[in-house]
């Protein structure tokens, strides 16, 4: 999802043969028992390695997500529809900052995290390498790529990192209004005349695939998986979420009377669906299944080679650069007056 | 770009009351040159819904903690004496609730 690039580690880890086995089976022991970890308790190396790096590719991914979606704040059509983008946007910002704060508190500063952003070192989720071209991808971003990133985070409220967790519940307290807000603009678009409904199809047309593929590589490929799953990281996997991502989504594409742009979709029925009115319980429900992915895609846009990604990363570099002037004043600022203090 | 290092920028911790009546609780917490700064920031980024009425920002340097591996010599009294609670005490049922 959000930390897709977790397969590309920067660097291989040193074996740390040395770590204490009791220290380690007293962790695991916990993480199973369902305990909350804490920044200062004892954890694995590489537990703490690998949720700074999903936790700071989340972070990235929050802020360079501001981008395709700043692109319409001044073009937004009704003042209503700026103030919500607006807010939108600027919840984006604290997701952010939230994510970072929970990265540093396992000992990397958010000014390192920032660096490896702008160097290109850090990855941040495909998606946002996606251009937005009209008014409607405003809709569709909110109801598609909120709505999946929802589905990401809801289980990640319940990661075995505390920090992480906390700040997983806030943001999925936030993102609920992004998604309304998205479907919102949907709907009056498909209400709309027949130009804003093919405009609203249009944006669906090129934003389901890129949003099929943001959760992730399919189960068989992905290498991290397995070690986050025992350490309570990962509740699900990919094509698990996708799968629930996809059963919303279809009725949702039907309300507005949209098609989504998957000749291979189809209705896999369960073996409760024969029963009429008779209580369904999971397991049982049928499924919808998507047609074949282009992972060849994906992996493109991952190595940097996306419609968006030289772009994004030199915004995200302008805007630190503009920026520097300001942190150097507020940081010459703060220290003249602790001077003057002291001095008084 | 890349070869300039970014300068940090101090930590604050956040605390906000809710409402009047409830203590003021930990949120999370933030970077800013100053306390002022500081102080505008919490505002902008924990209290962006009506979460409350007043914000407390501490450096995050002046907290002392206590160490987690330290946690069974710290708390152990609080286990050991149940005495402190008052289901330890027999008050016999004709007495009724006390
Ligand atoms: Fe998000
Ligand atoms: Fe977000
Ligand atoms: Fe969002």
């Amino acid at each position: 999802m959000y930390t897709q690039g977790l397969s590309n580690p920067d660097a291989p880890a040193p074996a740390k043969a040395v770590e204490d086995a009791g220290l380690a089976a007293r962790f695991q022991d916990r993480v199973d028992a369902e305990e909350r970890i804490e920044a200062n308790d004892w954890m694995p190396e590489a537990y703490r390695r690998t949720l700074t790096r999903q936790i700071s590719q989340h972070a990235h991914s929050e802020i360079i997500g501001m981008l395709p979606e700043g692109n319409w704040v001044t073009r937004a059509p009704t003042l209503r529809r700026k103030a919500t983008l607006l807010a939108k946007v600027q919840d984006e910002a604290g997701h952010g900052l939230y994510l970072y704060a929970a990265a540093e508190t396992l000992g990397r500063s958010r000014e390192e995290m920032f660096d490896d952003l702008l160097s290109g070192k850090a990855k941040y989720s495909s998606i946002f390498n996606y251009p937005t071209l009209t008014w409607a991808d405003m809709g569709a971003i909110g109801w598609l790529v909120d709505g999946a990133a929802i589905m990401n985070q809801i289980p990640l409220c319940r990661c075995s990192y505390g920090p992480y967790a906390r700040a997983m519940i806030r943001v999925c307290k936030e993102e609920s209004f992004h998604q309304r807000q998205g479907y919102e603009i949907m709907v009056a678009l498909c209400r709309g005349t027949p130009e804003q409904k093919a405009m609203a199809q249009d944006a669906l047309d090129r934003w389901y695939w890129p949003c099929l593929m943001m959760f992730g590589p399919p189960d068989g490929d992905s290498t991290h998986s397995d070690q986050s799953t025992r350490w309570k990281i990962k509740r699900f996997s990919n094509d698990e979420l996708r799968q629930k991502f996809l059963d919303a989504l279809v009725p949702q594409a039907e309300y507005l009377g949209l098609t989504l742009p998957d000749p291979g979709l189809r209705f896999e029925p369960g073996a409760g669906d024969a029963v009429k009115d008779g209580a369904m319980k999971d397991g049982v429900r049928g499924h919808w299944r998507h047609g074949p992915i282009n992972w060849d895609e994906f992996r493109q846009v991952l190595a940097g080679n996306g419609p968006c990604n030289r772009e994004r990363i030199s915004a995200r570099r302008r805007a630190h650069k503009d920026g520097a002037w300001v942190r150097e004043a507020a940081a010459a600022y703060a220290a003249k007056q602790a001077k003057q203090k002291r001095a008084a | 770009m890349s070869d300039v290092k970014t300068p940090n920028t101090p930590l604050w911790e956040v605390f906000i009351r809710s409402r009047n009546g409830l203590a003021h609780k930990h949120v999370g917490s933030l970077h800013a040159a100053d306390a002022t700064m500081a102080l505008q920031a919490a505002r902008d980024l924990y209290t962006r819904r009506g979460e409350g009425l007043s914000i407390w920002i501490v450096p995050s340097h002046a907290i002392t903690a206590s160490d987690p591996a330290d946690k069974g010599m710290m708390f152990e009294p609080t286990v050991s004496k149940v005495y402190r609670h008052p289901t330890f005490y027999d008050v016999p049922d004709e007495v009724g609730h006390m």
